[in-house]
C-alpha cells in the first residue's frame, strides 16, 4: 500500500467521538438526538459497551433509569438506542493520532485511513494504576493482577485468577472482586488499604467485605512481594501518618493472587497529541461548561476527563457534551467566551468545569479532599455565597454535583467551591 | 442483648445507626437509633433480622461469541441463602443464543426470585 499523502482513503465526518464505552455511547446518541447527520463511534473492542461489559454486579442506572441494572444490561439500553438512531460505528479501530486541526488517523485490522472530523468527542475512559505505578519491591512472579484484569479473565473469558486472594486498594473495583472471587471459591484473605479510610462505597464495604467476613485492614500496606514463577505471599506493614510502612509492624501473609485496586487513570495520551490543556489534578482536560477543551472543536467527558463514581454520572456529562459537539459543527461554533474561573477552595480536590461563561445554566462536578461530617459545600464569588448544599456525610469516593442557574452567578468574575 | 453499629446504605446520608438486638435463637430488633428517615429504621431492622442481596455470577455457553453469559437474581435473596443459589446457577451451562432477561433457574434454592441473563449471546455458525 502507498501511504504517501493522498493516496490515503480520506472520509469526512460532522461528529467523530473516541471511545464506545458508556460516555462515548451517550455523547454519540446526544449529538445525532441534537440533529447531527453524521456522527462516527470509534471503539477499539470487538463490541460496544466497553468497561461495562465486565461489569455483572448490579447497582447501574438507579439515578437514569430508576433500578439496578448489571453493567451489560445498562450497556444494551445505551446500544439499543444507538442502533435504532442508525449511528456508525466503526469497531475493531484503533485511533493512531489526533491533530489540533481534527485530523484523525485509525487502523482497523491492518487497514489505515483519516477521518477529518467538524468536532471530536474524546470519550476513551481510563486505566487501571498498576504495580509499577506504584513501586511495590519483590520479586516478579505471575498472579499479580489489577482489579479489573481479573474481573476481564473472570466474567468474560471464564478464566480463574487464584485460590487465595489478597487484595490492596479498598476501592470499588477492588471490593466487588473480594465478593466475585469468594462467590466463585478462592478464599479472600483480607484487603489492605493505604489510607485511614476506605476509598470504596459504603453500601460495597458491607455487601462485599463484612457479608462475607472479610477483613479491611486500613493503614496498612503491601511492603514486598515473594514467590519464583507463581505469587507465594506478600509482605504488608502498618503505616504512619505519613503513610511510610513502620517496620516493626510488618508480617508475611501466604497467597497465590494479589489484585491491585489502587486507582484510576484517565487515558490522554490522544488529548495531550492534539495539545489540549491538562488539569493535573483530574489527570484529564481543561474544559469549559461546553465540555470543550481549549483545542476549539474538542471535547471531552466521562472518566478520559475526570474519574467518575457513577456509571450514570458519565452518561448524563456525556450526553451534555454530545449536544454542544453537535451546536459547534452545526452553527460553525456555538462557543460562548468562558471567563469565570471555577476553582476548588479549602476543602476540596477539584472542580469540573474549570470555566464557565455564565451565560447558560451547569453544573458544578467536584471531589472533596478528606471525609467529614455535617458540612456545606459552598460556592462563592469573592465574599458572596453563590450557592449553599448541606451534606450530612462527605466522602471522597463520591462525586458530588451542584447545580447552578446562570441568574445565580451573574456577574461573578470569579467562583470559588469551599468546604465549611 | 447486644448493640450493632451499621453505615444506612439507603441513600448517599450514610447515617451511622445504632441498633439494639435481642439474640435468643433469631435476631430480633428491639431499638433503632442514629437513623434521619423511616427508611433508615426498616432498612437496619431488615439487615439484623433477615438481610437481602441481589446476586449476580456468570454461566458458561457453547457455540456463543462470548465464553460467559452474565446473570442475576431479578429480586433480592436472602444472604444465608447465597450460597446454595450460587451452587444452583454453577450447575447450569446454556447454548447460544441468549437474551437478556432469559430466565436461567426459576427460583434457586427455593427463593421468591429468577435467575435471569443480563448479556445477549450470539450464536456462532
Amino acid at each position: 500500500m502507498n501511504m504517501k499523502n493522498g493516496t490515503i482513503p480520506t472520509i469526512c465526518r460532522e461528529v467523530v467521538v473516541i471511545g464506545g464505552g458508556p460516555a462515548g455511547l451517550a455523547a454519540a446518541i446526544a449529538a445525532r438526538e441534537a440533529g447531527c447527520g453524521s456522527v462516527l463511534l470509534i471503539e477499539r473492542d470487538r463490541i460496544l459497551g466497553g468497561i461495562l461489559n465486565q461489569c455483572i454486579h448490579d447497582g447501574f442506572g438507579l439515578h437514569t433509569f430508576g433500578e439496578a441494572l448489571s453493567g451489560p444490561e445498562y450497556a444494551d439500553r445505551y446500544i439499543g438506542k444507538f442502533r435504532d438512531l442508525q449511528i456508525e460505528a466503526m469497531e475493531e479501530t484503533i485511533v493512531l493520532s489526533l491533530s489540533a486541526d481534527r485530523l484523525i488517523e485509525v487502523s482497523t485490522r491492518g487497514t489505515f485511513q483519516r477521518i477529518e472530523a467538524g468536532a471530536v468527542i474524546l470519550a476513551m475512559g481510563c486505566r487501571e494504576r498498576t504495580r509499577g505505578a506504584i513501586s511495590i519491591p519483590g520479586s516478579r512472579p505471575s498472579g499479580v493482577y489489577t482489579a479489573g484484569a481479573a474481573q476481564n479473565f473472570m466474567n468474560l473469558e471464564n478464566i480463574m485468577v487464584g485460590k487465595k486472594a489478597c487484595i490492596l486498594g479498598s476501592g470499588d473495583i477492588g471490593l466487588i472482586m473480594a465478593r466475585r472471587m469468594t462467590l466463585e471459591g478462592a478464599k479472600v484473605e483480607a484487603v489492605f488499604e493505604i489510607l485511614p479510610y476506605s476509598s470504596g462505597l459504603p453500601r460495597n464495604i458491607q455487601q462485599c467485605l463484612n457479608d462475607y467476613g472479610i477483613p479491611l485492614h486500613l493503614n496498612t500496606t503491601v511492603t514486598g512481594i515473594v514467590g519464583a514463577g507463581r505469587l507465594e505471599g506478600i509482605r504488608v506493614a502498618q503505616v504512619g501518618q505519613d503513610r511510610a510502612p513502620i517496620p516493626e509492624t510488618e508480617r508475611f501473609v501466604p497467597c497465590d493472587t494479589l489484585l491491585l485496586s489502587v486507582g484510576l487513570i484517565p487515558e490522554n495520551e490522544l488529548t495531550r497529541e492534539a495539545g489540549v490543556e491538562m488539569d493535573p489534578v483530574t489527570g484529564g482536560a481543561i474544559v469549559d461548561d461546553s465540555f470543550m477543551t481549549n483545542v476549539p472543536g474538542i471535547f471531552a467527558c466521562g472518566n478520559v476527563l475526570h474519574v467518575h463514581d457513577l456509571v450514570d454520572w458519565v452518561s448524563m456529562e456525556a450526553g451534555e457534551a454530545g449536544k454542544f459537539a453537535a451546536c459547534y459543527v452545526q452553527n460553525g461554533s456555538c462557543a460562548l467566551p468562558c471567563l469565570i474561573p471555577v476553582k476548588p477552595g479549602s476543602g476540596v480536590r477539584y472542580t469540573l468545569p474549570q470555566k464557565v461563561s455564565g451565560e447558560r445554566d451547569f453544573v458544578i462536578s467536584l471531589r472533596v479532599a478528606a471525609p467529614w461530617r455535617d458540612r456545606s459545600i459552598v460556592v462563592r464569588s469573592g465574599g458572596r455565597e453563590v450557592a449553599r448544599q448541606r451534606h450530612m456525610r462527605l466522602h471522597p469516593a463520591e462525586m458530588i454535583r451542584i447545580d447552578l442557574r446562570k441568574e445565580a452567578v451573574a456577574g461573578c468574575p470569579s467562583l470559588e467551591v469551599v468546604v465549611e | 442483648m447486644s448493640t450493632r453499629e451499621f453505615t444506612c446504605v439507603v441513600c448517599p446520608n450514610g447515617c451511622t445507626i445504632v441498633v439494639d438486638v435481642d439474640d435468643d435463637e433469631t435476631p430480633v430488633v428491639t431499638r433503632v437509633q442514629g437513623n434521619v428517615c423511616r427508611r433508615g429504621e426498616s432498612w437496619a431492622r431488615q439487615e439484623v433480622e433477615n438481610p437481602m442481596r441481589t446476586i449476580a455470577s456468570s454461566v458458561p455457553v457453547d457455540k456463543g461469541d462470548f465464553p460467559l453469559v452474565s446473570v442475576r437474581t431479578n429480586r433480592p435473596v436472602p444472604l444465608a441463602k447465597i450460597r446454595e443459589v450460587m451452587e444452583e446457577i454453577g450447575k447450569v451451562s446454556l447454548s447460544a443464543p441468549v437474551e437478556i432477561g432469559d430466565v436461567i433457574v426459576p427460583s434457586p434454592a427455593g427463593c421468591d426470585t429468577e435467575v435471569v441473563a443480563t448479556r445477549r449471546i450470539r450464536k456462532i455458525v
